[in-house]
């Protein structure tokens, strides 16, 4: 069913009492053309596309919990593409204009926001490495905008932007398009989308095993058995490692947590998201009022999925140097999530030395705002066996071979991004 | 929270600690193949279950220990010393 201000009109006249499921719970097949381990935006956004652009007919995503319940429901629903190298750049901004017509080509509203993403810096070093980095946008025709500090007051006049904080701010680079968008309606929506086109979602469904045939991926067996398949990627967030051990190969993959936080909602405040040059924290303020804040990795190897205390002490030092007026303000949700951190902070989507078996994974923490693009190029690298031109410099062999894409500049270490 | 027992000071909240890094990873010789040295600077087991870690007692008595420690419940198995001497012990 096409939603519209029809459908809408007529499912009011029946109470309501008319909507059909998004998606259907099918029983698994014996034999997939692909397979898509993982059911978040990510692996749902392979699978349609997949469907949509390379007329692959018999596909599946298995999903070992519930779509939506796992990193996609998890992030705080950031979208930029404020990247200073090249293959990032280009490949985040190839996804924010996706996200531009995405509730369009989805038919399902994501609430995409381009509220803007603002950096702030603290201090003259920052400012520098700042308008190089909007510079370097600019050259690959992505907007930035260097705002002084009367332009950053005059966007956040909330925000205490006087000498009184230990780190007084200065000014700030601004990407206009970015913005937020709702992260559960990502993963419904081309859910909703991908099963239109014929792709069988199977939820409660686990990978336990791949198997494979002289070099070749075979299919995978899962907890509702074997399934068959020509090729399998996959897309699982966190747990890239575990299914890379499966199939047999080492990743340079180190899993943290990261955990974010929601306060009680409250009148508007802050217009656009702010991130803390002095610290690493930022913020933003939901539809619904809340604020919605995150911060560090804890900094050790964690699957486990739940907050804890020091890191929400650190990120709610951070917000009250930024906005002192909130330090009465509740906390209702902190949640966590299971980070895949790459040793260069930038993903891998690629083939594998196992034949027809791709990895998508390693976003590190800037997955969410990834999902159209890497959706987009996964769906290419698995229809032709061959990576796309956007994710080429993805591949997972770039380690061994000195070519990282090391974003951070701080060299081998699994918590850069 | 975890609780590192420290050898030297007893038990202590893990924000007093810093944590160094995967301790099954070996140091290769300076000779080793290229190989050896790209699985020692990049790869890792990145196990969901036991891990072995070096912590430091920086806030404390600055020692760096070895910890075993599960990566999905944060229970932890054992902590021993880090030096040389103390590793020779344990294997």
């Amino acid at each position: 069913m096409k939603y519209s201000f029809l459908s809408l009109a007529r499912n009011a006249f029946s109470h309501h009492r008319g909507w059909m499921p998004a998606w259907d719970s099918p029983v698994p097949k014996r034999h997939y053309d692909v397979i898509i381990v993982g059911g978040g935006g990510h692996g749902l956004a392979t699978a349609y596309y997949l469907a949509k652009l390379h007329g692959v007919k018999n596909i599946a995503v298995v999903e070992k919990g519930w779509i939506g319940g796992g990193n996609t429901g998890r992030n705080t629903t950031l979208i930029r593409s404020n990247y200073l190298l090249d293959t990032n750049a280009r490949f985040y901004d190839w996804s924010l204009k996706l996200w531009e017509t995405m509730s369009q080509e989805l038919n399902y509203n994501v609430m995409f926001s381009q509220r803007g993403v603002l950096n702030l810096a603290h201090t003259d070093a920052q400012q520098d490495a700042y308008i190089r980095r909007g510079n370097a946008m600019r050259i690959n025709g992505i907007d930035a905008e260097w705002l002084d500090h009367k332009q950053v007051e005059e966007m956040v006049p909330l925000l205490d932007s006087s000498e009184r904080p230990r780190y007084p701010v200065i000014g700030g680079l601004l990407q206009k398009r970015g913005g937020v968008a709702r992260h559960d309606a990502v993963a419904w929506g081309y859910a909703r989308a991908a099963n239109a086109l014929g792709v069988d979602i199977l939820q409660n469904c686990e990978c336990i095993a791949i198997k494979q045939e002289s070099g070749k991926v075979r299919g995978i067996e899962t907890n509702q058995g074997f399934i068959g398949a020509g090729q399998v990627g996959i897309a699982v967030a966190g747990h890239t490692s575990q299914l890379a051990r499966m199939a047999g190969f080492t990743l340079p993959i180190e899993s943290h947590l990261l955990q974010a936080f929601v306060s009680e909602p409250v009148k508007p405040i802050i217009n656009t998201v702010v991130t803390y040059g002095a610290g690493h924290f930022y913020m933003s303020q939901s539809d619904k009022g809340e604020l919605v804040m995150g911060g560090d990795l804890d900094f050790y190897n964690s699957y486990a999925q739940r907050g804890n205390m020091p890191v929400l002490e650190h990120a709610t030092a951070c917000a009250m140097q930024m906005f002192p007026f909130i330090s009465r303000l509740r906390m209702m949700r902190h949640w966590g999530g299971i980070m895949d951190m790459t040793m260069d902070g930038s993903p891998i989507i690629s083939k594998t030395p196992l034949q027809n078996f791709y990895i998508d994974g390693g976003w590190c923490y800037g997955g969410f705002k990834a999902t159209p693009a890497s959706g987009w190029v996964f769906a290419h690298t698995i229809a032709h066996d061959e990576p796309h031109e956007l994710n080429r410099g993805f591949n997972m062999d770039r380690f061994e071979h000195g070519r990282t894409i090391d974003e951070k500049g701080s060299g081998p270490i699994p918590n850069a991004q | 929270m975890l609780l590192i027992n420290c050898p030297f000071c007893g038990p202590r909240n893990h924000t007093e600690f810093d944590y160094g890094s995967d301790a099954s990873v070996l140091r290769p010789a300076d000779d080793a193949p290229e190989s050896e040295w790209f699985a020692y600077v990049y790869l890792r087991s990145n196990p969901k279950g036991a891990h072995t870690e070096y912590w430091q007692h920086a806030l404390g008595c600055r020692s760096w220990i070895k910890v075993k420690r599960d990566t999905l419940t944060h229970d932890i198995a054992g902590v021993s010393l880090a030096n040389a001497l103390a590793q020779r012990e344990q294997q």
